[in-house]
């Protein structure tokens, strides 16, 4: 099967691969680019921990196909922080303790950070609802919703 | 240690692993790639139940890209007539689970597995193995595998000296079980069924193997125990545990289920073979296929109790289905069923029942939420009939300091009264409830864990301090570690680095399990730290041309102890870290202990429900989780502990289960159908420490994580009894089961 040449932007860094046309933007990221932050947690969608951005919109990378990609701008958690710099988003995970094992923690956060760009004061349901494609089977959600509420509540603040 | 001084235990630190657990850089097992890796697939069992009459795996080898094949036959067998004991398991099975050598004995089980230059080529490889099946009838459930014309599964397992699917029975009894019924005014017997669940950790069991051309073995893993994948590989591989160096990966989830191995021997001995680094990853449908789950269940409960509450007497009989080897935990099921209940005369005895589903894998205090279901919802209907509330009956009956549990010990000092105490000054508890709704309580017991340790401690030149424990940290546990060792050396926990450390740099330390890790790590923290301090303590007084005794630690310098001692400035530890070569060297201090003293843990829950009549939706409206923890070194983390478990028992309770078809396979092996909860189906749950210090552990830690499993799915069930009025005895409660016994209950009016 011959390859598909893509170009693309990931995290804001033009961004060129090959695929097949059967592999998933999920496989090139983590095999093909090393960017292994987002995680394959089912490979049918149904755990959100390799949610990325395409275009601003929220996805589940193991649903996409890589050939998909051409031309559209790809964020994953990679790209989330600046430098040293936490996104408030990511701080208040750690202060709030809103992750144990920490393996659907990226998919969270980039979830997390999709809805709070379409809606800066979410109620406690619609966080819950928005995160619903996002499985965490260690903490019960509770200190996930807190701190995203949290955060919501202190980017307002800033804003 | 007094409360007010401290000053980083009790701390909701940030964890030493936080930036790169937010940010994505952490390295899960499936995350580490190596030049010239190679990808492993398994050929797994169309069956339920088969005989292997033979493998050819020549095609497969010959295929272009296929590097190497593993069948059961390049495995260590562990002949079924020699028990080989390895921890909580038995090699003979664990040889089986990973490769099915005489037969298969479920839809899943290993068959061979393929190392070739991709994964799509393995996987095709794996279908030009030819396997000559005869296929076998199947038992799934545990009425299936009890019945007289049962298929029975192994030949050499004999029950009452006839061939049985029973693999074994444990009964613990104190009293006269008899007298005590006899002296009862209410008794009340019920039969109950849990089904089986899975843990649902949400990152897939993988490995990479590198065995080099001496034969060394690096093996990289998510595992709840390097030095477990490092027995069990060297084991079944025949390879020397000396040259199989296991690094633990960061684990995503384990519950229990990676207290065993699945992949990393198929894929050592495919590395051995073919010269290559081989990588395999498990699918989320394989997972469900053949990793875990914890049994399913069914038992027959009977208590008896006077007029004013008091037991007299409590049996509870117990089968747990094992799968397709032996080994369920019955153990947790009878020790902990009644331990929270200081009752005069009890029996408990538990039937061990193979099937031709997946061998179970330890969940959250293993057995121990099937042992409690039962006995916490007869305890509840036992309140009903003699018009007492559900938290008196269980404090007229709590088990206390000096209590002998049904299944042995003496209880030391521990807060199960506390538990029951608190739930009912709870604000929860008083809260009014509307129409549909309703409140159930119950509590629940685990032993918690002791067991083998190690941990170095070593002062860096710069005066910081790198901790190095033995134990794949699930959940946080590093940063309680952090607080412990912070607060000992008097400096800033900023300053305490804490690594995992593999097997060839730590010494042998036993699984994280048992709600074992910071109990049984902080007390060789514990002893390395204090070694740290003497040796500090010696460098300063060497350095002052005093005695060492008239030298003490405090707020992280060393300081004269008294005006005898005589007049010096302190010297902080930064300066003893630069002077060290003065007087002897490196300083650090390691140590290695068997510990003790862990202790029970008690908590009880307070759930309410909503039940939508209509749709036969349960939602959980609030709940409450109260727990005695010992000490909370890392408040933070304890609350998550006991917020996960609670969740987890809300989904095995509502929703969990597998659907089985008639031939035998998991009809729903994913997150779709597989129904654990999500965000939008649960209610923050809140949480009350209660804090009855561990008189035998320095910082007073008690287990944690598996107590908050175990009451939880009689609590929802009797919040949904107080909901609708009907008795929910079999699991899960889904909307369906819901429905029709609303309808049926309704008919019958």
């Amino acid at each position: 099967m011959a390859k598909l040449h893509i170009s693309t932007t990931i995290n804001g860094e033009p961004t060129e691969y090959l695929c097949a046309p059967d592999e998933t933007m999920l496989d090139v990221l983590r095999n093909g680019l090393g960017l292994t932050g987002s995680k394959e947690g089912c490979g049918s969608g149904d755990c959100g921990a390799c949610s990325i951005t395409m275009d601003g919109r929220l996805v589940c990378a193991c649903l996409v196909l890589a050939a998909e990609a051409e031309g559209s701008e790809i964020e994953t958690i990679e790209g989330m922080a600046d430098g040293e710099a936490l996104h408030p988003l990511q701080q208040k995970f750690l202060e709030m303790a809103a992750l144990q094992c920490g393996i659907c923690t990226p998919g969270m956060l980039v979830a997390a950070k999709s809805l709070l760009e379409q809606n800066p004061n979410p109620t406690e349901t619609e966080v819950r609802y928005w995160l619903a494609g996002n499985l965490c089977r260690c903490t019960g959600y509770d200190k996930i919703i807190r701190a995203v509420m949290d955060t919501a509540a202190d980017m307002r603040g800033a804003a | 240690m007094s409360e007010t001084t401290n000053k980083w235990i009790g701390q909701n630190t940030i964890r030493p692993d936080g930036a790169p657990k937010v940010t994505g850089s952490a390295a899960f097992a499936a995350d580490t790639n190596m030049p010239g890796m190679i990808w492993g697939s398994v050929l797994r069992s169309p069956h339920a139940h088969a005989r292997i009459k033979s493998i050819d795996t020549s095609k497969a080898e010959a295929h272009p890209g296929v590097k190497a094949v593993v069948t059961a036959a390049d495995i260590v067998d562990f002949p079924v007539d020699t028990p080989f004991p390895l921890g909580i398991q038995d090699m003979r099975w664990m040889c089986r689970n990973v490769m099915a050598r005489e037969k298969a004995l479920f839809h899943g089980h290993p068959v061979a597995a393929v190392a070739a230059t991709s994964e799509a080529i393995a996987a095709e490889a794996c279908k030009l193995i030819e396997v000559d099946y005869e296929v076998l009838p199947h038992a799934i459930e545990i009425d299936d595998a009890l019945a007289p014309d049962a298929p029975i599964l192994h030949d050499f397992i004999e029950f009452e000296g006839k061939p049985s699917n029973i693999a074994g029975t444990l009964e613990h009894t104190k009293g006269d079980i008899e007298a005590g019924f006899a002296e009862a005014d209410v008794i009340i017997e019920r039969d109950f069924t849990t089904r089986p669940v899975h843990q649902g950790y949400i990152e897939p069991h993988a490995c990479l193997v590198s065995v080099a051309a001496d034969g060394k073995a690096t093996i990289w893993s998510s595992s709840q125990g390097q030095f477990m994948v490092r027995a069990m590989t060297g084991l079944l591989t025949g390879i020397p545990q000396s040259d199989i160096r296991a690094i633990p990966a960061e684990i995503g989830g384990g519950f229990g289920g990676k207290t065993i191995v699945y992949l990393e021997p198929l894929a050592t001995i495919l590395s051995k073979k073919s010269g290559r680094p081989v990588k395999m990853v498990m699918t989320r449908e394989e997972v469900m296929r053949a990793s875990g789950p914890t049994s399913g269940s069914k038992s027959t409960i009977k208590i008896g109790a006077k007029k004013d509450g008091t037991i007299t007497a409590a049996e509870g009989i117990y089968w747990l289905q094992a799968g397709g080897l032996p080994g369920s935990p019955i153990r947790g099921a009878v020790g902990c069923a009644l331990a929270p209940y200081d009752i005069p005369n009890g029996r408990t005895f538990g039937y061990d029942v193979v099937s031709n589903r997946s061998k179970v894998a330890a969940y959250r205090a293993p057995g121990a939420p099937i042992g409690a279901f039962g006995i916490e919802c007869v305890l509840d209907e036992i309140a009903e009939e003699l018009g007492m509330d559900p938290l008196d009956l269980r404090l007229k009956n709590a088990a206390k300091e000096g209590t002998q549990a049904v299944h042995g010990p003496t209880y030391p000092l521990m807060g199960y009264v506390e538990s029951l105490e608190a739930a009912k000054a709870h604000d929860h508890y008083k809260a009014p409830l509307g129409p549909n709704q309703g409140r159930g309580v119950a509590s629940g017991f685990w032993f918690n864990a002791g067991g083998e340790s190690s941990a170095q401690v070593n002062i860096t030149e710069d005066g910081n301090v790198v901790v190095t424990t033995g134990h794949p940290d699930i959940g946080g546990s590093r940063a309680g570690i952090a607080n412990i060792c912070a607060e000992l050396l008097g400096i800033d926990y900023r300053r305490v680095s804490v690594l995992i450390g593999d097997t060839a740099t730590i010494g042998f330390s036993n699984l994280t399990g048992g709600s074992r890790v910071l109990f049984a790590s902080s007390i060789v923290v514990t002893e390395s730290t204090n070694n740290v301090i003497g040796t500090l303590c010696a460098l300063a007084a060497k350095i002052w041309d005093i005695d060492p005794e008239a030298v003490i630690w405090e707020d992280g310098e060393a300081r004269p102890a008294g005006a005898n001692a005589g007049q010096f400035p302190p010297l902080t530890l930064e300066e003893l870290a630069a002077r060290a070569n003065e007087s002897g060297g490196p300083i650090g201090a390691g140590a290695q202990i068997n510990t003790t003293g862990a202790e029970g843990g008690f908590g009880t829950h307070i759930c309410d429900v909503e039940v939508d009549p209509e749709l036969g939706t349960v939602q959980v409206l609030r709940y409450t989780v109260l727990q005695d923890v010992g000490r909370a070194v890392h408040p933070s983390y304890v609350e998550g502990q006991m917020q996960g478990g609670a969740v987890q028992a809300i989904g095995w309770a509502l929703n969990e289960e597998y659907i089985y078809n008639k031939n035998g396979h998991v009809d729903n092996p994913g997150f779709l159908d597989y129904r654990m909860p999500v965000a939008s189906d649960m209610p923050m749950i809140d949480t009350h420490i209660i804090e009855i210090p561990n008189p035998k552990h320095p910082q007073g830690v008690r287990g944690v994580g598996e107590v908050p499993l175990v009451p939880g799915l009689a609590a929802v069930r009797n919040a949904i009894h107080d909901a609708v009025g009907v008795r929910f005895n079999d699991l899960p409660m889904s909307p369906p089961v819901v429905l029709d016994a609303l309808d049926m209950a309704e008919a019958a009016e």
